[in-house]
């Protein structure tokens, strides 16, 4: 019985998850352009990163202004690994995950010991610095005119070197790192980073380590952001500095937030939007202002930021969730799982 | 002799640069101390104040009153910014904020980009720009034109929060918000009036640096972060601490750009910036004692 509850209140129905992979991986069956394969494959790489920094801001209560220093990490480890010294592809992402991981440990273990939200401005510092060290390193990395020639990715022989492969290749990524941060979510130290996220105070008083619980889920953020990184260094070969600046890493905030923090799903949802709404707005707006060039489709995204924040604080993925539930409501009544939590609450001295 | 002169001479670049950025600072701690919101919008200001006046003067207007109006369209930016963004969300967590000024920093720099395009653009020096020898070092009067400025400026603020009632005001909600309100000042009056102060000041910023700098719709980012970076090493609870923090900032960039290569002068001052936090996080500069503005 108390597990039946505890499944309603996790929301733990699998059905909505499965039908979006088999569609998902079903889709090039239907729709064969290289157009649309590219741009799944961006929205796949960004649902990796927002998916770790989901962990960090919506569960740890984190913000972080500089994971674009992980993904270009992931992404030069991966480059300097396999183009500058010819190993496996496969040792590139591991190595360059690990670096990511022991960075955000090194810039953790000090931020972390402060009260406030330090991170954000410790992160987005440390961001600089690093994306100034790209440009630098020019032994390394090739400086501002980029890093040449990055073999692709093979797995026992089979080469993913066209957009198709690719697109499955970084969907599994993806629902690999949804799976295991859906389990992480469910499991004590998902619990104990929400209840951080909550209330600090609280969560240390119930004897919650919050400096490591919050240390884990940086970490966490930087691989996923590494791995991605890496990901998107064998897809287009060729990476410069200014894929991975300040920019970046707030397109990546703006992603998590208006996709919303408070499911990992937020993460696709996040990416989504910022791929296709990128996409729409290049093709229109010049239709309207022939002049506009550049990126001003910013103005954009940072209207929609500020809106979604003031109006909508959850972001996009719980609209979505309401309209699903509605829709579920017709068929059979359920009861809201808020509630089920509260009614066990309340009968538990009869109980006992 | 030859070292001699070039210290002097990195010593006065360091000051034209830091005189920039304390001036953007000064309306960072304002704003920080106002309203509790880290305003990373606040290089924008700068940005617009610089384009702004660029596009006057080139309408025709002369640089005092391209000035002027400048500051004044930027400070009724400021205004509506705080009304539309900080306002309807002033009750919300610190981190939400920060983020709801990044989302109007974006957003600026796409007006900026739709408005002036993605060409640099630049001013004319306030005056003749024929350099003056001082100590065997060589010294451009724009750059004497910014520290002068900022000097001004900081002796303007002393008096304004010491001298007049609104700036006492300010000071008040600073203080003591609950205590101000009870004395019948409106802390959110207060908010909007240091929000759109501040975007002026940051405005005549961007018009001081564009003759040194250009102006473009992306300067904006780099001008408020070093600004804020020089904020919290002064001291982000403190105008004069802040300023003495640009200063550092500043002279630390000319001399790291003079002496080792122009690239690493973005990594020393946001090492700066983490030492700082992670040694001092109140700032070089920061009494101990109770918050000032």
């Amino acid at each position: 019985m108390e597990k039946k509850d505890l499944k309603k209140i996790y929301h733990n129905s699998p059905a909505g998850p499965i039908i979006f992979t088999v569609l998902l991986f079903l889709m090039p069956v239907f729709i064969s352009s290289n157009y649309i394969f590219t741009i799944f494959i961006m929205i796949g790489f960004y649902a990796l990163v927002c998916n770790g920094m989901t962990m960090l801001t919506g569960f740890a209560g984190q913000i972080s202004l500089g994971q674009a220093t992980f993904y270009g990490i992931g992404a030069y480890s991966s480059a300097i690994v396999t183009g500058t010294y010819g190993l496996s592809p496969w040792i590139g992402m591991i190595a360059g995950m690990i670096l990511g991981a022991l960075i955000a440990l090194i810039v953790g273990i000090p931020t972390f010991r402060l009260k406030g939200h330090y991170l954000a401005l410790a992160t987005l510092g440390f961001g600089i610095i690093v994306y100034t060290s790209f440009k630098e390193m020019k032994d390394l990395t090739g400086g501002s005119n980029g890093f040449f020639g990055i073999p692709t990715i093979n797995l026992f022989g089979f080469e993913f070197n066209n957009d198709l492969r690719y697109f499955y290749l970084v969907w599994v990524f993806v629902m690999i790192g949804l799976i295991f941060s859906r389990n992480i979510i469910h499991s004590r130290i998902g619990r104990a980073l929400r209840s951080i996220e909550g209330s600090e105070v609280a969560s240390d008083a119930v004897g919650v380590n919050i400096m490591n619980y919050k240390l884990q889920a940086f970490m966490l953020s930087a691989m996923f952001a590494s791995l991605s990184g890496s990901l998107l260094a064998h897809y287009v070969t060729f990476i410069n500095p200014e894929l991975f600046g300040a920019m970046t890493s707030i397109y990546f905030l703006l992603m998590v937030i208006i996709g919303g923090s408070s499911s990992i799903w937020g993460s696709i949802v996040g990416a989504a939007t910022y791929v296709l709404l990128g996409e729409i707005l290049k093709q229109l707006v010049p239709m309207f202002l022939p002049s506009a060039g550049g990126e001003f489709e910013i103005m954009f995204f940072g209207i929609l930021l500020v809106v979604t924040l003031i109006y909508m604080p959850n972001g996009l993925y719980p609209q979505f969730e309401k309209l699903f539930s509605k829709f579920k409501k017709k068929k059979e009544k359920v009861q809201p799982p808020l509630q089920v939590g509260g009614d066990r609450v309340a009968s538990g001295g009869e109980n006992q | 002799m030859e070292v001699h002169s070039q210290v002097i001479q990195l010593l006065f670049s360091g000051l034209t640069i830091g005189s920039i950025y304390a001036l953007i600072a000064i309306g960072f701690v304002i704003i920080y101390n106002v309203t509790g919101v880290l305003n990373l919008a606040q290089g924008e200001f700068a940005m617009f104040g610089a384009l702004i006046s660029i596009s006057l003067i080139n309408a025709g207007l002369p640089l005092w009153a391209a000035v002027i109006f400048s500051m004044l369209i930027v400070s009724v930016i400021g205004a509506l910014f705080e009304r539309t963004a900080i306002h309807p969300a002033r009750k919300s967590s610190v981190p939400t904020l920060i983020i709801i000024t990044i989302g109007c920093s974006i957003a600026f720099r796409g007006i900026a980009i739709l408005i002036w395009g993605t060409q640099p653009q630049s001013l004319q020096p306030f005056t003749d720009n024929t350099p003056i020898k001082f100590l065997n070092a060589v010294l451009l009067p724009q750059s004497i034109w910014s520290i002068g400025i900022a000097i001004l400026i900081l002796f303007a603020m002393i008096y304004f929060f010491n001298k007049t009632f609104v700036g006492k005001a300010l000071t008040a909600c600073v203080v003591n918000p609950f205590a101000a309100r009870l004395m019948g000042i409106n802390p959110e009056k207060m908010s909007l009036l240091a929000i759109s102060a501040s975007a002026g000041l940051g405005a005549l910023a961007g018009i001081v640096t564009s003759p040194i700098s250009g102006a473009s719709y992306d300067m904006g980012m780099m001008l408020g972060l070093k600004a804020f970076v020089a904020a919290v090493v002064g001291g982000l609870t403190n105008a004069p601490a802040a300023i003495a923090g640009a200063f550092v900032i500043g002279i630390l960039e000319s001399f790291t750009e003079g002496l080792w290569s122009s690239g690493a002068k973005d990594v020393v001052s946001f090492s700066m910036l983490l030492l700082i936090l992670f040694i001092k996080p109140e700032g070089l500069f920061a009494k101990a004692s109770g918050k000032r503005v």
